[in-house]
């Protein structure tokens, strides 16, 4: 599936499970991330198909 | 998939065994931001309220939500922004910023650093660590704090919204603790400072209660034009060190950012007291009349410091 990690800008090709286990293939810390799937929020223990798009966006910004 | 807790429709939020559809998260966040404000009595009725924003992700939050309770309580409010002057991103919030104010008609001022103190941030900051050891945060942060007081005071206003969060408190809790300044956790809370003076606008925290992950998911659902913008020189800071940490914490043990930040509010008065007790009468600075606890407040010695003064 796509992934694009909004903090690096960086659009990457993964395959996981849930998005727990994509968090954790890319040891991202789940308190700090929101997770959308083909534009909508969904939660951690969701699970996730090839087709899908998933945005990593992150809940910290600012200075 | 997990489904609300309320109306099993599709849950976009779950924290500590409280799941919500989208339609019920909105609500729990703008209560939550109501009750606080109720709570504490951060406005009343006579009030004109400034609210300092930046086109973040908590300040249109603390923007949106405050404006509803104002407009629904007859309050008066306006936003007021700082333009530090740090390239390539607070010139792009502030372009969200005005957006966001002209599709809500929110009247909207903004000063910069370049006029209030003739430098840029951007101009400054070498200077400030080579010379006097200061890091970019530490002279952005008397300098918009003084801006922010001086401006809102001259437009009128008689409260200063911020847009801090549980997150935020719970940083600077920690930072506190770790460098040992107590007295400053005094002046913390929901109404910031720990006595009234006249020339110091009070500042007051609608969301307090509200972690940064529930401002970023408000933001998102509401549609808000907010997208991952941090400052650049957020690598210098200890606080992003203690944040790093506090998310790890959290991780681990979900609920711990609001139990510090509760069992801190069990013994705040408590703190209140006792520094209010050993704190001295206000002096006035010598250059430019605001209250301080010397000769001359933070940012004039600040200034001269840095060579800025005429």
């Amino acid at each position: 599936m796509k992934v694009y990690i909004e903090k690096e800008k960086k659009q990457l090709d993964l395959a996981a499970k849930t998005g727990a286990d994509l968090l954790e293939k890319l040891k991202i810390n789940p308190a700090t991330v929101l997770l959308v799937k083909n534009k909508e929020i969904i939660l951690p223990d969701e699970a996730l198909q090839d087709s899908d798009e998933i945005q990593i966006l992150s809940v910290i910004s600012g200075g | 998939m997990a489904k609300c807790n309320k109306c099993e429709q599709k849950a976009v939020y779950s924290n500590q065994g409280l799941v919500l559809c989208k339609e019920h998260f909105l609500d729990y966040f703008e209560t939550k931001i109501e009750k606080t404000i109720k709570k504490y009595n951060l406005f009343s009725p006579s009030d004109q309220v400034c609210i300092a924003a930046s086109g973040g992700k908590d300040s249109l939050a603390a923007l949106y939500t405050t404006m509803q309770f104002c407009k629904e309580h007859s309050i008066s409010f306006f936003a007021l922004a700082i333009d530090e002057g740090i390239g390539g991103y607070r010139d792009h919030t502030l372009d969200d910023l005005r957006n966001f104010c002209q599709a809500y008609e929110i009247p909207l001022h903004i000063v910069s650093f370049k006029e209030q103190y003739g430098a840029t941030l951007d101009q400054i900051r070498d200077k400030a660590l080579a010379t006097l050891n200061k890091k970019p945060c530490t002279v952005c942060g008397i300098f918009r704090r003084t801006s922010l007081n001086r401006t809102a005071r001259a437009l009128g206003a008689t409260k200063l919204v911020t847009g801090h969060n549980l997150d935020d408190e719970a940083q600077s809790l920690l930072m506190n603790q770790l460098l040992g300044n107590m007295s400053h956790n005094a002046s913390l809370g929901p109404i910031t400072g720990l006595s009234a003076n006249d020339k110091f606008v009070p500042r007051v925290k609608p969301l307090y209660f509200i972690l940064e992950k529930e401002t970023r998911l408000f933001a998102f659902l509401k549609k808000f034009k907010v997208e991952f913008n941090e400052c650049p020189n957020i690598n210098l800071s200890f606080r992003m060190q203690v944040r790093d940490q506090l998310n790890e914490m959290e991780n681990k043990l979900p609920g711990a950012k609001h139990g510090m930040v509760n069992a801190f509010l069990e013994i705040l008065p408590l703190l209140k007291k006792h520094y209010q007790e050993k704190k001295t009468e206000f002096s006035y600075c010598l250059e430019c009349g605001d209250a301080c606890s010397g000769k001359v407040c933070n940012a004039c010695r600040l200034e001269e410091e840095l060579e800025l003064k005429d």
